[in-house]
């Protein structure tokens, strides 16, 4: 019935492509292939998908139907979830660019964020007690930046070379456990040498002031914070871009063996991708000091988890997916339990942070099953 | 050959003969020395035979961010120890244990650990609540009592808490206890009428605030948030942003180092409570806050046990723990967990029976008996007298105000700020 009177609108259009009876027998068989690829599973995974999807919309318009908070909330709420979301975003480059060229998950990454901050705190409290963090702020966390980023430079260069070069060539599963007893063997390592308490980072003066930008309140740090992030997002991203080391990197990640055969060094490249992202872990590393002020050993671990989901979310490989996916997150996590969990009644709906931070990227999957930018690269690699 | 074969079979069934006339005489002479003797308990003996030692295990948190808490403790056993002359019915003391990371598995795999040794006479732990309550009847099972000098959640020791708790008991006070005090404290003496509470989900979190809230609003005040954290969580602006929109006067987050190192260092930097109270309890009373919370932690209030009001022995325990460790006492439980083990080994002292081959038996049941009946025992937190739920603490709470010095100097406060009495 329904293909009849379909038939005589698509009529005068088909005049000038292919007759109308070959038309309808290629419309019935992209139903039936359709059919064919929609099963049950699928059916469900739509389901949960728009369950959860519904939830969210009737328990973001119950909070705001209610009023508790004003715009100034948030607005806080979204300056706090981009300070957090930059600090994740900058991980996860780490993890994204490491699967991108190798396709193997770094789970030691944590600790290469972790090995940094932890390192410079050390000068850190040294500019402190000089009193040359108070005389020369700007100056002093320049050097702890540099310490750090150093730290984990060079953790991230000799993890490469000496627990996953050797075992370049092995099935995926070899490095991926490999990667999970650097990361152990990191930890305890830096747990030997700095001790298993918490050390305090010493506070900026000079970030610990308020500003009024456009009538919204920012704290001095969150501007360092969300700005020094970005910078650098940028700057990797006009590197791996623009210049000619990043079309080799580029070049490496989409075939190795045909980068080979033009003159690009592979070995050089991979090093080059785990410096790169140690460099930007290691700074992640001292913006996180900043904003939570407190390091010790097993600091990496939650943050690392977090970075992974962002690059996941934001489609594995894909290094503007990382930055979007970890921002994203970040979001979530500051507005989601007030935004939706609130509005469906939930009680002390901030401990469930995480659990909304997971089921997004459930939701996520859900719809996109390559992450939110990952679909091209996906294709081409499949 | 036949013959060398009939031979054989039958030197080897004569032997076997005589080995066992022998083994039998051996039982019954086994026996008589039994009958001298006899020890019973219903659910077994530790047997300690003459050079052995008698073996106390402790299960602290003595790794990781809350280390603090079971290292104070571990060494308040160990000077008790000490004071004993490390012998106990002149068998020596041999101290070991396990490190159960202040949750609800690694109190689990530890107390797991604990009961698959028999040598073990009698436990000394948990820290954490959390751990307490998966690993207390773990440990029961294998008939092994256990008291903890810092557990303090009252679902440990309430009526209901069922049989596999039987073997728990506690020298820590009861959280019914300071709870209650933290409310007084904000509505009598600092007058506050709006409150908000935050919990990490841990059983010593969420009952004590729970205790906080019910006898806040008894005493006249509104609660205006019950919210809750993680204890690896980081970011703690956005659940302070969503407290402020209540506007509470005080903030009640009795929880561990970690997270109330980060509540603190936060809290001004949320716009609304910039001037708000902030109290905390024992869990985070220790040197190892201050480093977490930086000079944020000026002013902060906590409830902790009144080292003021301890016994006179007190004084003399901090002078031995300064010439054993060269430092001043981590956490608030040290003198809690000398008192646990000095009470342990007085019921060890009570049940134990020498046999007549020196060898010392030791009834598991009799142990938890005589610990459960300890009554007027001086111990230098007071003087304890065990309920028959197991709570035998002499609970003595203040409340200590954090000053610049203490955390410049990285030591707790000694003079309480507040007493209920």
């Amino acid at each position: 019935m329904s293909e009849a009177v379909k038939d005589p609108v698509g009529g005068p259009e088909t005049a000038s492509g292919p007759p109308p009876g070959l038309q309808r027998r290629h419309g019935e068989g992209m139903l039936r292939k359709l059919l064919e690829r929609f099963t049950a599973t699928d059916l469900i995974m739509w389901l949960i998908g728009g369950g959860i999807l519904t939830l969210i919309l009737a328990g973001s318009a119950a909070t705001l139907s209610a009023g508790k908070y004003t715009i100034k909330h948030w607005i806080d709420f979204m300056v706090f979830g981009l300070a957090q979301g930059s600090i994740y975003a900058l991980i996860a480059l780490g993890y994204t660019m490491v699967y991108g060229v190798l396709r193997m998950i770094n789970f030691a990454h944590s600790e290469v964020f972790m090995s940094g901050p932890y390192t410079a705190y050390f000068v850190a409290a040294f500019f402190h007690r000089s009193g040359l963090l108070e005389s020369h702020p700007v100056l002093s966390m320049f050097m702890v930046l540099l310490v750090s980023m150093a730290a984990s430079t060079l953790v991230a260069y000799l993890l490469e070379r000496i627990a996953y070069r050797p075992l370049r060539g092995a099935p995926r599963l070899v490095p991926l456990i490999t990667a999970i007893g650097a990361s152990f063997f990191l930890q305890y390592t830096f747990r030997g040498l700095y001790g298993s308490g918490f050390q305090a980072y010493p506070v900026v003066k000079a970030l610990e002031r308020q500003w009024d930008i456009l009538g919204i309140r920012v704290l001095g740090f969150q501007v360092v914070v969300i700005a020094a992030a970005a910078l650098m997002m940028g700057a990797l991203y006009f590197f791996v871009q623009k210049t000619k080391m990043g079309k080799a990197l580029r070049a490496v990640s989409e075939d190795k063996e045909s980068a080979a055969l033009m003159g690009i060094d592979v070995d050089r490249m991979i090093s080059m991708t785990f410096i790169i992202g140690g460099m930007a872990a290691g700074a992640a590393g001292v913006l996180y000091a900043l904003m939570f002020k407190q390091v010790h050993f097993f600091m990496g671990f939650i943050p690392g988890i977090k970075a992974f989901t962002a690059a996941v979310l934001g489609g594995i490989g894909n290094i503007p997916g990382a930055m979007l996916g970890g921002i994203f997150l970040g979001f979530i996590e500051s507005l989601g339990p007030s935004l939706f969990l609130d509005g469906l009644g939930i009680v002390a709906p901030y401990q469930l942070k995480d659990a909304i931070a997971f089921t997004m990227l459930v939701l996520v999957l859900i719809f996109r099953p390559t992450g939110i930018l990952g679909e091209r690269l996906a294709v081409k690699k499949a | 050959m036949r013959k060398i074969l009939v031979l054989t079979i039958s030197l080897v069934l004569a032997t076997g003969l005589a080995s066992g006339l022998a083994l039998a005489a051996k039982e019954k002479a086994k026996e008589a020395k039994k009958e001298a003797f006899k020890y019973e308990d219903p659910i077994g003996v530790v047997k300690i035979k003459p050079g052995q030692p008698i073996h106390i295990a402790y299960w602290f948190v003595v790794a990781g961010p809350d280390a603090s808490l079971g290292t104070d403790t571990k060494r308040g056993v160990e000077i008790a120890i000490q004071d004993k002359g490390g012998k106990l019915l002149g068998h020596s003391i041999k101290f070991t244990g396990q490190d159960t990371g202040c949750n609800a598995e690694g109190g689990q795999a530890a107390a797991t650990k604990l009961a698959s040794d028999p040598t073990i006479v009698a436990a000394i732990g948990s820290n954490c609540s959390s751990e307490a309550r998966p690993g207390a009847p773990i440990l029961w099972k294998a008939g092994i009592p256990t008291v903890s000098p810092s557990n303090t959640a009252p679902y440990l020791t309430d009526p209901k808490r069922g049989p596999e708790y039987e073997g728990y008991l506690r020298t820590a006070h009861n959280d019914k206890v300071q709870g209650a005090v933290a409310a007084e404290f904000a509505v009598k003496k600092l007058g506050v009428t709006k409150a908000a509470t935050i919990h990490d989900g841990s059983v010593y979190a969420e009952q004590l605030q729970a205790v906080f809230a019910e006898t806040f609003k008894k005493l006249g005040g509104t609660i205006t948030a019950q919210e809750a954290v993680a204890p690896t969580d980081t970011d703690m602006r956005p659940v302070l942003t969503k407290i402020a929109t209540g506007k509470p006067e005080f903030i009640y987050y009795p929880i561990f180092i970690a997270a109330g190192g980060h509540i603190t260092r936060q809290v001004k930097e949320v716009a609304g409570l910039e001037k708000v109270y902030l109290m905390g309890a024992d869990g985070m009373f220790s040197p190892d806050f201050y480093k977490a919370a930086g000079e944020a932690a000026v002013g902060m209030f906590h409830s902790s046990p009144d080292f003021s009001a301890f016994a006179a022995g007190y004084k003399d325990f901090l002078d031995k723990h300064q010439k054993k460790y060269g430092e001043k006492p981590l956490a608030p439980f040290h003198a809690h967990a000398y008192d646990a083990a000095m009470m342990v080994f007085a019921a060890i002292e009570k049940v134990a029976k020498k046999a007549p081959d020196g060898t010392l038996y030791i009834g598991r049941k009799a142990l938890r008996d005589a610990l459960y009946a300890t009554k007027n025992f001086k111990g230098i937190t007071g003087t304890l007298s065990c309920d028959q739920y197991g709570d035998c603490a002499d609970p003595r709470i203040a409340v200590y105000q954090t000053t610049e010095e203490n955390v410049k100097k990285l030591v707790m406060p000694d003079k309480p700020f507040w007493k209920p009495y």
